[in-house]
């Protein structure tokens, strides 16, 4: 546990110097919505949008597509794009579960790894050595991946109580864990419905209440990560054949072996999202269960800026909207077009003060439809609810997209000795 | 010159060849470490094509396949990877269908008004991936796999019966559209069934897809602009401006892919309709390398594995698994991507040796010419 805690704010330090945004600027906009959310949520009464029930399964929401995104990072760090991430997952979760119900549930999770790295083994040979385009490759694996499972469960499940061809025989828990005490006084706070103080109570009570050690782990990957990555003279390679492939082959580094060993742990940890979705988040494997998840993770992490606090952030943002679909979202979605409304609202403002000025009146006027549109009703759809997190996620990459930067060398060719 | 055909012939058919024999090969090797006969499974599908009913069903399903699969391909050609022909697809027959429930015309102002209606949903979903990528910057492989499931929760809202649902027995539907809109197959008996009459649709806008991309000057620039796209700014190529067209035709055709099953047979659309057709299309337009007669062997190919496989569930005396058929596909699609590559590549050195041969040839009779002179 103390790994996470402790590491946690670690994460979000990739951000601070590498990006316009800074660390007390990112802390203030975090601190603004919250507060904004607050408001919100004493306007439109609905409790549920901060309740540490929602944050709890947040997290858990989460969890599998930061794993797919980790994923992702390693990958194109190295400079291969890794769109096989879904079929990685889907081999995760398949392995994961097979292993899961015979010999328990951290065997599961074992395996579930190994399923995902088979899977980006063929994604690195396919990319790296016969220098297939890496997204063709990708929807390769994916098709492949889907196909396999399904023929594999018809050996497997098919024949065992409780399972059938679409589904596995039901996988012990890994337990979960609360933090005795703290747990249940954040979630005193957080009943108490005040201003702020419990909104930062559901929030932080939604890490600390019903922890699965799979979870602790996936987040504390995160840092790890990082610290890998930017810390270690390994990662500093791994990176350097993302950027500049033919300068770092002529510093001696073999970028065949570093993006193998970059590929292999991306399937890695895609592997262990999908385990984390058969083993934790559900007890079975369930056909079509990974449900785009891995695309949704490569989504994270284009948002997160390739960088694991970025990637982070963006995990629990989908997690987040995703949660809303399990627990009074018709609602809670209504408070947040109210929120949404008031966050253009300042955004028209700020056009305005930047001297654009039509931009800003379209934004206005989107923001007053939201307006009229959280007035006249009570509740939205149960499909918008269903779309939140995809309607999001492109938002946010709209609005985010043109700050990016990629790894200069992401997606591109390369064969040994092209330099000379 | 007519040496260098032959040498292109012989890659061309190297590559797919190539893809096939592996494929086939690893399928026997997943059938033997299933503990099954490695090669009875291929028997008993090829048996199945000489029955017309199932020669009909591979038909009209190639259809499907290959106009989907013409829109992916037509993305490819300029390095846009539209991965949202399925939501593009799914939803323009939805449309497709709720108009042709509701407006009655006469037929032949009906059927080419439904079909504008799917070219122009499909194209107007493919338009946002579009538009946010030429203003935005925003991926269009995100973007349209964000798309494709933000139809289906558009799909599921329209289909509500507070909407345009229409409840029948357990499953819910568009309800019947008017039949002016249908539009006639061929008939072939009744133990046999029909042919889709919009099969010749796909043939046609097969022509069309070579003729644009081949003659005209736009797929010239389409084209210039998918193999650099530096080199076609600096012949005046809006890049932007391709990439937005490109992305909205891609959707049209997308959108008339699901057409010939709706207009010619099922007449509503339902949630029995085919899912995953725009990513089985990716794999077979990357089987017929982005050319309209590649993709329609292809469409075929794929097509028969999927209407021949499942009489392996049925057969006496051992049944296999229908599944079978689908690591086929993707062991198909995995294969092929790299043998044309490893082709590519050793055409390549090929070509690079013989040039070689020839520079050498002619430096030595350069060498020998200079001697001759000095001496």
């Amino acid at each position: 546990m103390t790994t996470a805690t402790v590491a946690k704010p670690k994460a979000q330090q990739p951000g601070k110097g590498s990006r316009r945004v800074s660390l007390p600027v990112l802390l203030l906009v975090i601190a603004g919505v919250l507060v904004l959310t607050s408001i919100v949520r004493l306007i439109s009464g609905a409790e549920g949008i901060t309740s540490t029930g929602q944050m709890s399964t947040a997290l858990r929401l989460a969890v599998p597509i930061g794993l797919a995104g980790l994923g992702g990072l390693w990958s194109e760090r190295s400079g291969v794009v890794n769109i096989g991430l879904e079929g990685m997952m889907i081999l995760g979760t398949w392995f994961g579960a097979w292993a899961g119900y015979q010999w328990g549930p951290w065997t599961g999770v074992v395996f579930g790894i190994i399923g995902g790295a088979l899977g980006a083994v063929l994604h690195a040979i396919a990319t790296v050595t016969f220098n297939v385009n890496h997204i063709v490759s990708g929807v390769a694996i994916n098709i492949l991946a889907l196909g396999a499972t399904r023929y594999l469960s018809k050996f497997t499940f098919e024949n065992q109580p409780q399972g059938s061809s679409k589904q596995s025989p039901p996988i012990d828990s890994l337990g979960t864990f609360d933090i005795p005490g703290l747990s249940s006084w954040l979630d005193t706070l957080n009943q108490k419905h005040w201003f702020l103080v419990s909104d930062v109570a559901g929030l932080i009570g939604g890490l600390f209440t019903d922890l699965s050690p799979l979870t602790v782990i996936a987040v504390a990957l995160v840092p790890v990560t990082w610290w890998v990555l930017w810390r270690t003279a390994f990662g500093l390679r791994l990176r350097s054949c993302g950027e500049n492939p033919v300068a770092a082959e002529s510093l001696g580094v073999n970028v065949y072996k570093y993006k193998y060993i970059a590929v292999i742990i991306s399937g890695g940890f895609a592997g262990l999202g999908g385990a984390f979705l058969s083993i934790v988040a559900s007890n079975v494997y369930l056909d079509g269960q990974t449900a785009g998840r891995g695309y949704i993770g490569l989504a994270a992490m284009i948002f997160g800026n390739w960088m694991p606090g970025g990637l982070a952030l963006g995990a629990g943002l989908f997690g987040y909207t995703d949660s809303l679909n399990l627990r009074g979202g018709t609602t809670n979605v209504h408070a947040l077009i109210l929120l949404l409304a008031i966050l253009l609202v300042f955004g028209a403002a700020y056009l305005a003060w930047r001297k654009r000025y039509l931009p800003a009146l379209i934004t206005a006027v989107v923001s007053a439809l939201m307006f009229v549109w959280y007035v006249s009703t009570n509740e939205v759809p149960k499909q918008l609810v269903s779309a939140t997190p995809y309607i999001v996620t492109l938002l946010v990459l709209s609005l985010s997209a043109q700050s990016l930067r990629m790894p200069k060398a992401d997606g591109l060719p390369y064969r040994k000795g092209q330099g000379k | 010159m007519k040496k260098f055909d032959k040498e292109r012939a012989l890659l061309a058919v190297a590559g797919p060849v190539l893809a096939l024999v592996a494929a086939i090969v690893l399928t026997s090797i997943v059938l033997i470490a299933s503990g099954k006969n490695p090669f009875e499974p291929y028997r008993l599908m090829l048996e199945q094509v000489g029955f017309s009913d199932i020669q009909v069903l591979i038909i009209n399903q190639a259809s499907l396949y290959y106009i989907a699969a013409l829109a992916v391909a037509l993305g490819f050609r300029m390095n846009l990877f539209n991965i949202g022909v399925d939501g593009q697809y799914r939803l323009a027959a939805m449309m497709t269908a709720v108009v042709g429930a509701h407006v009655a015309l006469p037929s032949f102002l009906q059927v080419p008004m439904l079909l504008l209606v799917g070219l122009l949903t499909g194209a107007f979903w493919a338009g946002i991936a579009g538009v946010l990528k030429v203003t935005r910057g925003v991926s269009e492989v995100v973007s349209t796999i964000m798309l494709n499931a933000i139809a289906t929760s558009v799909i599921g809202y329209l289909t509500l019966t507070d909407n345009f649902g229409v409840l029948v027995g357990d499953n819910i539907t568009t309800g019947v559209m008017k039949e002016s809109g249908w539009v006639p197959g061929i008939n072939l008996g009744a133990d046999v069934g029909e042919i889709y009459g919009l099969v010749f649709l796909a043939v046609l806008l097969g022509i069309g897809y070579w003729l644009v991309l081949n003659r005209t000057r736009f797929g010239f620039d389409l084209r210039a602009t998918g193999a650099s796209e530096t080199a076609a700014a600096a012949s005046g190529v809006d890049a932007k401006k391709m990439v937005f067209t490109a992305m909205l035709i891609s959707g049209g055709v997308a959108g008339l892919s699901g057409l010939p099953l709706l207009l010619g047979d099922s007449h509503t659309y339902a949630l029995t309709f085919p899912a995953g057709l725009g990513f089985t299309a990716i794999g077979i337009a990357l089987l017929g390398r982005n050319n309209p007669g590649g993709i329609a062997l292809a469409a075929l190919l794929w097509a028969f594995l999927d209407k021949a496989s499942p009489a392996l569930d049925y057969a006496t005396p051992v049944a296999y698994e229908k599944e079978i058929a689908t690591i086929m596909q993707g062991l198909i699609v995995f294969a092929v991507v790299i043998s044309y590559e490893a082709v590519r590549q050793w055409g390549l050195r090929r070509q690079q040796k013989r040039v070689g041969a020839e520079l050498a040839a002619a430096a030595a009779g350069n060498n020998n010419h200079k001697k001759e002179v000095a001496a």
